[in-house]
């Protein structure tokens, strides 16, 4: 599958009801790469990563992952092909321990020796986690959680990890430390990712790839810098 | 040992013995109930048809503990079936609905076990021996093996959902389906074997309170009763609470049995029903919910 994109999407339609949200997306990400979805609240960025993911019942278009048709895929078989996804709002199991979500998020995995290393990679990011290990997750403060949503992707060791506003609810300072770990983890594990994020500085320099979406289709899609480098996009998303 | 001392102590071992039956019926209402939020009304209609299955098997000559544990499987694979075929197709079906469903269980499987084995009462054998243990008259070997048994199985699920990926997956699953689903995790068998455990310790619980009861199509209903009251005692959210609150129900039904006549029994779970949901609707152990509007 040499060429091919690691994640084709092309033509996607999706829609909530009788409410079109969605009019024919294309855009890829690239082996070991990253594109982030740029646009105002209400584009579709979000709606994107849920279909990508299984997520919604009503969508038309192709996704392809590798090659392979995963459009009619369910969510949990989409996993196991090694799609992560921090979702928007986090989605932590509040009820449940630090160290029982990681567990779940290692839940499709059976290299066990792996995973324990894993853990000590992720504790390693957000030693803070490790301290709060045993720790309910529903009484971590938003940041920890956002740190645990997006340790549970990893403990996935995904090859595509979508990332549904990473910053969220983070401190600036610890903003920049979650995209510098985030920066670290695609060029040393050549972990691909796909990124919605608020902060539209801040992902086009994560990013190689950009799109720019607006009330459901793609407006603008280049590379970062290309993206980074427009007018109108300067104006409206970089606040210059 | 003064015969009001004596009395009361038999009274305590014959409730324990009981409140562990209903500890287990208890048990497994909670666990559909975390899963769907529902009380399955149908859950001791399933625990007496199992357990004329095990009743079956006996008549056929199979030995006791064999039949026991055919049975413990059979229920599972029964419960695994109704969550499959019956209950999904009601997944997204609004509560009143699948209340009516679970009703409709309770009716169907009451009239096949009367239609398949009959409305006669049927005696139900014991594993345990006839005579007292240590010679004493205060507890039955029934009761304390029928303790023991209850003890083993709690236990046993204690480490299966305490220990094991699978457990946590079905608590997972129970919590929070769609980020189950973004873990990987088949949510829809989970529900379907969280309905096979508690058609298995409602089979347990069957085949120990039958030789008490005795064995026909009704024989459930008023542990059902009790078991209700039990989760409601304990916080029908948590498994903890649903045992004890099994426990402390059989004692108490037990003990208002003695002082103030039998006829009272089942007032003490109304009592307990009314009471709780009135005063403490969380239950002893369970959470709070406080809803943002």
């Amino acid at each position: 599958m040499s060429g091919a994109p690691l994640l084709e999407v092309r033509g996607l339609h999706a829609q909530y009801g009788a409410t079109q949200v969605l009019h024919g997306i294309d855009f890829r990400v690239e082996h070991g790469g990253v594109t982030t979805l740029l646009g105002a609240n209400g584009a579709g960025k979000t709606t994107t990563l849920r279909a990508v993911c299984g997520m919604l019942a009503r969508t038309r278009g192709e996704i392809t992952l590798d090659g392979r048709h995963i459009e009619a895929l369910s969510t949990e078989s989409i996993v196991r092909l090694g799609v992560a996804h921090v979702p928007d709002g986090r989605g932590t199991f509040a009820e449940l321990s630090v160290d029982e979500n990681l567990r779940l998020g290692a839940y499709t995995r059976r290299d066990k020796a792996q995973v324990a290393q894993d853990y000590e990679r992720v504790f390693g990011y957000f030693p803070r986690l490790k301290e709060r290990r045993r720790q309910q997750a529903g009484t971590l403060s938003g940041g920890e959680q956002q740190m645990l949503a997006v340790s549970r992707a990893l403990m996935l060791r995904p090859r595509l990890l979508l990332l549904d506003e990473p910053s969220f609810g983070l401190a600036p300072l610890i903003v920049q430390e979650m995209f510098e770990i985030l920066a670290g983890i695609n060029k040393t594990e050549g972990m691909a990712m796909l990124l919605v994020e608020q902060n539209a500085a801040l992902a086009l320099r994560l990013a190689q790839q950009a799109c720019l979406l607006e009330t459901g289709r793609v407006v603008m899609a280049g590379t970062a810098a290309q993206v980074a480098g427009d007018e109108a996009v300067r104006r409206a998303y970089l606040g210059a | 040992m003064t015969a009001m001392g004596g009395m009361l102590l038999h009274q305590i071992i014959a409730g324990l013995a009981t409140g562990g039956i209903y500890a287990s019926v208890a048990l497994a209402l909670v666990m559909i109930y975390q899963a769907t939020h529902l009380v399955n009304f149908a859950q001791g209609e399933l625990a007496m048809f199992a357990t004329y299955i095990c009743w079956s098997l006996l008549q056929a000559g199979v030995p006791y503990w064999a039949a026991f544990f055919i049975t413990a499987a059979g229920a599972f694979v029964l419960g695994v079936l109704v969550e499959r075929l019956i209950v999904r197709l009601v997944e997204d079906a609004p509560v009143l609905a699948v209340v009516i469903v679970f009703i409709g269980l309770l009716v169907i499987f009451n009239s096949l076990a009367g239609w398949i084995f009959g409305y006669a009462i049927q005696p139900f054998p014991s594993p345990f021996p006839a005579q007292p243990p240590f010679g004493n008259a205060y507890v039955s070997s029934h009761e304390l093996g029928s303790i023991a048994i209850t003890l083993v199985l709690l236990a046993m699920l204690f480490v299966f959902f305490r220990f094991t990926s699978l457990g946590l997956a079905m608590r997972a699953a129970a919590q929070n389906p769609q980020s189950s689903r973004l873990v990987g995790i088949r949510v829809g068998w989970m529900l379907a074997l969280g309905w096979g455990l508690a058609g298995a310790i409602g089979a347990v619980a069957g085949m120990m309170i039958a030789p008490t009861v005795f064995l026909e199509p009704n024989m459930m209903s008023g542990i059902l009763l009790y078991a209700f009251a039990a989760a409601l005692l304990g916080g029908i959210d948590s498994p903890g609470g649903a045992v004890l609150g099994g426990f402390i129900v059989g004692v108490l039904e037990n003990i208002v049995g003695a002082l103030l006549g039998t006829e009272l029994k089942l007032t003490v779970a109304l009592v307990l029903i009314v009471g709780v949901l009135v005063i403490r609707p969380a239950g002893l152990f369970g959470k709070v919910h406080v809803t943002r509007v």
